[in-house]
């Protein structure tokens, strides 16, 4: 990748910054560069060479990360003796390695769902609260507390996931198969003693993603603007029926990138994860009893003890993480896109 | 338009008598159904002996009993703002008891065991049945990663920031830009295994702090990228203006005028993207290997580091690792939280002087 | 509204003289008595001891100079005022005898007797120009998809907006020039049927000849509304209000008052105090 830089670039990157400056501005900026051109069109360029060679070397290492990613992981492929996306068995050692991500994926995906069918209503609430109900003079204090622990290490998640709130679960565990058992999810084969499962990480993924939601949805009904709201309040709206009509609806677009947000952070939380789930190979769908794997979760447990086969097949369970989280995304900013006609941007 | 006049003349609707005033349900309704509610917890606490169990079935029994009687009493309209308001009370105290309870068990369990001497010394020759050793190790291994991670990611951060704002148009800013939205979905397991990939299968190097410092600098660097953009977005093109009138090249319009103007903002931001990778764990576990001793050198050796020193000790069979793995999280949540409150200081300080 | 009463023989046939006994006794338009009326922002006193009557069926314009409390006090008129945080009202606001500031007024029932439109033009964004009228009449329990159409149909006609918008009525409201976006208000005002309606300023974001559509509109809406208008512009207070009320400060950081209130005419003729004719005369302000 080449940085350097030609006077065609120069001039372009010229006329690209007149554009949007007003002419009488460029105008100056161009009489007044002629008396020492040579010195401004050294400073100049160097500047815009090295500020373009950081945005292309960012491009470069996302690059990067694709092609070394997809080399590595076809190098373990071609030595599988299993279909990796359909089993989930994870054998990377001996005369037949046999390996498959479906159990992982399974895991992460339901993981990540029960976090999000806690975290989104809530986070949608405490943003709620944060903006239209809680005073005023409170409400700053509040959203300080909300980014504060948005910053909390996930390592201080597993840790009180896995010493604190699993034993706690574990009543709710047998409450919910005991009433909701001929749900097949709320199934529950064993009468455990462990709440180290599926629901037990799904719930800490909701409490970890909890703030994020929380942070970004209460800034995007921050930016509601107050004519709207007052528009549904002099209609004889009630407060609830305000949020209705004018909050909610112009907040969609945010609340669904806020929660595509911290999907992907529950799709790639790995640490609490791994301390807390009793984890095996198998898919499991019986989100009460321990077992299932999440792929970030695998990768930490299993990548010490593996061999270059292994390792090379963690990579390519990595990349199948990357590809979940990017269509995560992309299907985030589709919708964005689709309401762009109705939204805000245009008002 | 005649037409449409007549259609405004037309007679009014039928006359409606003015209702201004509701029924209203009577005050101590609500505090005597939130006296039943503590009731409710008390008896489901009785007899399921589990606090959880009674506060939820408490704030259902006040949602529902509130909602229902000002259905009956006032109208529907309010019934729904009732309910609405209760749900929107009840979601955030379900989202602050956890993380109460997080905050509060990690300074409970953590605090004894935190003290100087924890502090200033390592694991190094700690057997398992030793109440010793310390995070000294760990601190000097996350303090030489993230400062490591900061050196990498900052400047170059920042100048794809300034290339975007200032000189970015056209499709390689496009391009830039959607990557870097792309980039901050990355999960940190991805980010270590594709350090791995590269340093150490393809370079041949050897696990190391710098490892882990190159996977920590790919995570921090969208969120420098964002906010640093942020920031410059905000400081006016008048000023810009202004300098390039004065005949100031734009290199160094934009070095002396512009980013200094930002400047807080960009600190504030640097300052959230480290507290956000300090407590980075999972490429980590990949790159840096583990150390138990003091290893100042990030380029050459295993070294450790808090958020790994609390995994591994969270792993180990001694009967003291329980007490150390919550005093190093403890001290991790201190340090994170610090650096949060002097960055918002930081940001609040310097507010007024961006003009806004 | 079927297009066989648009089709009345003599369209600008004049209307009888709003106003006459027969109607108010019918109580559809209602006469609004204020008396001592202080709004305050926390402690700071916006407007003070402001007492007036507003007449039914007629336009009552407020002027005054920047600042002098006109728009805080046309928002105590459906307590939008205490909307705003630490903001709050003395005194009484009685619409045909009833307090509405009585302890045991809903102000939402108040805010759907007394409708308001916005200084900006403030459709909702993410809704259509349909769902924007529709918006209020759906909140008072309304679902009907034939009583809807029929009330957004009269609406739009009432704002004299049906014509430019029928074909379009699925399309954002954000998507209309500014005028129409501020008939289009006036219609989702309407649509509710309120007895007051309240306009802040509704022109002053809009180029002359939207401004000159408004003001028609005005002068038809008062044949059925009782409306109050603020205004910074004296040639519309002349051209559409029956009474005009003037504000100005006591002193630079003193409260707004109400200097004097009168037939229009008489206001911009010959009005009793001096500041108001310097003011018309555009003398300070």
């Amino acid at each position: 990748m080449s940085t350097s830089i030609t006077p065609e670039s120069r001039d372009n990157a010229q006329r690209d910054s007149g554009s949007r400056r007003s002419p009488k501005a460029d105008q100056a900026h161009g009489a007044d560069a002629k008396p020492n051109k040579t010195q401004v069109r050294l400073g100049d360029r160097v500047f815009l060479g090295l500020s373009r060679g950081a945005g292309i070397t960012l491009l470069v290492i996302m690059a990067g990360i694709a092609v070394f990613l997809v080399v590595k992981a076809l190098d373990a492929l071609g030595d599988n003796n299993g279909n990796f996306l359909t089993d989930s068995t994870w054998v990377t050692d001996g005369s037949k390695p046999a390996f498959g991500v479906a159990g992982l994926v399974g895991g992460t995906v339901i993981s990540a769902g029960i976090a999000m069918l806690i975290a989104v209503p809530v986070a949608v609430g405490v943003a709620l609260f944060i903006t239209h109900y809680a005073p005023r003079r409170v409400a700053q204090t509040l959203g300080y507390i909300v980014d504060l622990l948005a910053a909390v290490p996930s390592v201080v998640f597993g840790l009180w996931g896995l010493v604190f709130l699993s034993p706690k679960l574990l009543g709710l565990h047998t409450w919910l198969s005991d009433y909701l058992g001929w749900i097949p999810i709320f199934d529950k084969d064993e009468t455990g003693t462990t709440a180290r499962t599926l629901f037990t990480c799904g719930i800490i993924l909701a409490i970890m993603v909890l703030p994020i939601i929380a942070a970004v949805t209460r800034e995007v009904f921050l930016q509601v603007p107050r004519a709207h709201e007052e528009a549904a309040l002099a209609l004889g709206a009630t407060r609830w029926e305000m949020i209705r009509t004018a909050v909610l609806p112009f907040g969609k677009p945010g609340i669904i990138s806020a929660s595509m947000l911290g999907l992907g952070r529950a799709l790639g939380e790995t640490i609490a994860v791994a301390m807390v789930l009793s984890s095996s190979q198998e898919f499991t769908y019986k989100i009460l009893d321990p077992g299932g794997n999440t792929i970030a979760a695998n990768i930490a447990n299993q990548f010490a003890e593996s061999n270059d086969l292994g390792r090379g097949a963690l990579i390519a369970s990595g990349l199948v993480l990357f590809v979940l989280t990017l269509l995560v995304n992309g299907a985030a900013r589709v919708v964005i896109n689709r309401h762009k006609e109705f939204s805000g941007a245009n008002a | 338009m005649s037409i449409v006049k007549t259609d405004t003349a037309a007679p009014p609707a039928e006359p409606k008598p003015l209702q201004l005033t509701r029924r209203s349900m009577p005050t101590w309704i609500p505090w005597a159904v939130a006296v039943a509610a503590v009731g409710v917890g008390l008896l489901t606490k009785a007899v399921q002996g589990n606090w959880a169990l009674g506060g939820f079935f408490a704030g259902l029994f006040y949602v529902v009993v509130v909602s229902l009687a000002s259905w009956q009493i006032e109208d529907r309209r309010r019934a729904s703002d009732r309910l609405a308001t209760s749900i929107v009370y009840s979601a955030f105290v379900v989202a602050v008891v956890p993380l109460v309870s997080i905050l509060w068990y990690t300074v409970q369990q953590g605090w004894e065991k935190l003290s100087p001497e924890f502090l200033s010394h390592s694991m190094n020759g700690v057997g398992p049945r030793d109440d010793k050793g310390g995070i000294y190790h760990a601190i000097i291994g996350t303090l030489e990663q993230v400062g490591l991670a900061g050196l990498i990611a900052v400047p170059l951060g920042l100048l794809t920031a300034i290339y975007l704002v200032e000189y970015g148009r056209g499709r390689l800013a496009r391009t830039i830009t959607f990557f870097v939205d792309v980039m901050t979905g990355v999960p940190s397991i991805v980010a270590g295994l594709f350090v791995y990939a590269f340093w150490i299968l393809a370079l041949g190097f050897e696990a190391s702090g710098f490892a882990g410092s190159l996977a920590l600098a790919i995570l921090m660097l969208p969120t420098v990228v964002r906010s640093a953009e942020e920031m410059l977005k905000l400081v006016p093109n008048e000023l810009r203006e202004a300098s390039l009138a004065l005949g100031v090249p734009k290199w160094r319009t934009v070095l002396k005028v512009v980013l200094p103007t930002a400047i807080g903002g960009i600190i504030t931001g640097v300052m959230l993207s480290i507290a956000r990778v300090i407590g980075e764990t999972a490429p980590l576990l990949l790159l840096v290997g583990l150390s138990q001793s003091i290893n100042t050198d990030p380029f050459s050796g295993w070294q450790s580091s808090i958020p790994l020193f609390v995994f591994d000790q969270n792993h180990s069979g001694s009967r003291f690792a329980p007490d150390r793995a919550w005093a190093a999280a403890l001290t991790l949540i201190i340090i994170v939280m610090l650096l949060n409150l002097v960055a918002r200081l930081i940001a609040r300080w310097k507010a007024p002087k961006a003009g806004r | 509204m079927t297009v066989a009463t648009t089709r009345i023989p003599e369209p600008r046939q004049k209307t009888p003289t709003p106003g006459t006994g027969a109607r108010d006794e019918a109580g559809m338009t209602k006469r609004i008595e204020i008396s001592g009326l202080n709004a305050y922002y926390g402690s700071h006193l916006a407007v003070e001891d402001i007492s007036m009557t507003i007449e039914p069926r007629t336009v009552t314009a407020f002027i005054g100079p920047s600042g002098c409390g006109k728009s805080t006090f046309i928002r105590t008129l459906n307590r939008m005022h205490e909307l705003i945080p630490g903001a709050r009202v003395e005194g009484s606001v009685q619409l045909d005898g009833q307090d509405l500031y009585g302890p045991t007024v809903d102000p939402v029932a108040v805010r759907r007797t007394v409708g308001m439109v916005f200084q900006r033009p403030n459709p909702f964004p993410t809704m259509s120009i349909y769902d924007n009228v529709a918006a209020g009449l759906r909140l008072n329990g309304i679902k009907k998809k034939g009583d809807l159409d029929a009330i957004v149909e009269r609406s739009l006609r009432g704002a004299n907006l049906w014509n430019e918008v029928k074909d379009r009525l699925n399309k954002p409201g954000s998507g209309l020039s500014g005028g129409q976006q501020q008939r289009l208000c006036i219609a989702r005002a309407i649509a509710v049927e309120p007895q007051v309606l309240l306009m802040d300023e509704p022109c002053s974001a809009l180029d002359p000849i939207s401004t000159l559509a408004i003001e028609d509109l005005i002068a038809l809406l008062k044949e059925r509304y009782t409306i109050v208008i603020v205004t910074h512009n004296m040639q519309q207070a002349a051209r559409v209000s029956d009474r005009t009320a003037f504000f100005n400060l006591a002193g630079p950081g003193l409260p707004g008052k109400l200097v004097e209130i009168g037939d229009t005419e008489k206001i911009f003729s010959a009005p009793e105090v001096e500041a108001t004719a310097d003011y018309i005369a555009g003398r300070f302000g």
